[in-house]
């Protein structure tokens, strides 16, 4: 395992995961999300390839469509 | 059409000035007599007329901003009244379309200003003429489809807007700048599947729908005072019950299917989901692309407001005078209503679009 933050909080997760595999960890739908690996926004389409290492800060943002 | 800058206001008959009206906002040195002006000769339109659109046609109303187009497919109802702020008791019981409503209301706080009141679903049949001629667009939607929608007309057509939404506690804006900023395509490049959270299934309280709207509006008043350097340039939320704010800087992608490739696919195919009558009564609510339904989740979910009858192929709720039956491609039949726009918008709410 491996202690990343996580929206501010300290997280301990498995080592060696894709961000694909951390959200599916996390079982947070990939299509509901941005997120941000130590102050940068990562695109969708190097989540597959991006392994989350040790200390990284995520800021994982919820993608919401209300407005009534 | 409405002009720009009226001259013989209501205001102007009683004699209120320019001058005492805005003076806190012409002292506020950002905005000063020039900025002033500069708000009353802008034109600016807000697509949603609920807690967000109320709010945004408040302060921008009150602020001078010269005319104001409000585009709303729906009518007011008592449940509205907890935070959509330009409406009445009186309002709710005239079942009053909220696009009037909130222009009678408008008039009412600031004569100088120009409201034009246009009833109807904004699409990407009519969407281009509801943002023609003006300087911004205001999101006060309440799904997603209508934004992906409203980032293509930008896009299109170099003209900025300003997303924002709200559910429950917390509230996310982004403010698009096309050329400059990064567009909603981006940060999200396809709105989310499934269902969704909505304001009439989780709820969401009006101190969350006017963070939002403070952030919007003052970035609106900075793209229309030309002051692009001040934006915030993240992408921005806070939840105001947990007390977390998030602001992720947000970049352009070279691989952008919208503002790069300009491939405006919510705009030139007719709509992602079609409507058609279905029988005496009833509209069917289709998916172009099947967006796939989890019938149990569902169940419990409308279980909150009506009775719920449900099999392996089906989950039908009486909402009110409605009854929605959904089936596991998405495809949903509202009965009780002939009005396509009403029926998208009971879609919107109680499975989410």
């Amino acid at each position: 395992m491996i202690t990343i933050e996580i929206n501010g909080d300290s997280r301990q997760v498995p080592d060696r995961m894709t961000l694909t595999a951390l959200l599916e960890w996390l079982k947070i739908p990939r299509d509901r999300v941005a997120v941000e690996r130590n102050l940068e926004i990562v695109p969708k389409g190097d989540w597959d390839t991006v392994v989350v290492a040790e200390r990284d800060r995520l800021e994982i943002v919820h993608f919401i469509g209300g407005g009534r | 059409m409405i002009e720009r800058g009226a001259e013989s206001s209501q205001a102007k008959r009683q004699g209120m000035s320019v001058t005492d009206r805005y003076s806190r906002q012409i002292l506020f040195a950002p905005i000063g007599r020039e900025g002033q002006e500069k708000l009353r000769q802008a034109k600016i339109v807000i697509i949603g007329c609920g807690a967000l659109g109320t709010s945004q046609a408040n302060l921008l109303a009150r602020a001078g901003v010269g005319a104001i187009r409000i585009v709303d497919r729906d009518y007011v109802e008592e449940s509205n009244l907890q935070r959509q702020m330009l409406f009445e008791e009186a309002d709710a019981a005239r079942k009053l379309p909220k696009a009037v409503a909130a222009e009678e209301k408008l008039k009412r706080i600031n004569s100088d200003v120009q409201i034009e009141a246009i009833v109807a679903d904004a699409r990407s049949g009519n969407i281009e003429e509801f943002t023609s001629g003006c300087d911004l667009v205001l999101d006060g939607t309440d799904n997603f489809e209508t934004r992906y929608l409203l980032n293509d007309v930008a896009v299109k057509h170099g003209l900025p807007w300003i997303y924002g939404a709200v559910v429950a506690s917390y509230g996310l804006t982004l403010t698009i700048v096309p050329e400059h900023t990064a567009c909603l395509a981006c940060v999200f490049p396809e709105p989310p599947g499934g269902i969704h959270e909505t304001c009439d299934t989780v709820g969401v309280i009006g101190a969350a729908a006017g963070w939002v709207t403070a952030i919007q509006v003052s970035e609106a008043l900075k793209i229309l005072l030309g002051r692009r350097e001040e934006l915030h340039g993240t992408l921005l939320s806070y939840d105001l019950w947990t007390n977390r704010r998030q602001g992720v800087e947000a970049r352009r992608q070279s691989g952008c299917r919208t503002c790069v490739a300009r491939d405006f696919v919510y705009l030139e195919r007719e709509s992602a989901s079609r409507v058609s009558m279905c029988g005496r009564n009833s509209v069917q609510i289709h998916q172009r692309q099947p967006r796939p339904v989890n019938l149990g989740v569902l169940k419990t979910r409308l279980s909150n407001f009506g009775p719920v009858q449900a099999n392996q192929h089906l989950v039908q709720c009486r909402v009110g005078d409605y009854e929605l039956t959904v089936f596991p491609d998405g495809r949903a039949i509202i009965k009780g209503t002939q009005d396509p726009a009403l029926a998208r918008s009971l879609y919107a709410r109680y499975i989410g679009s």
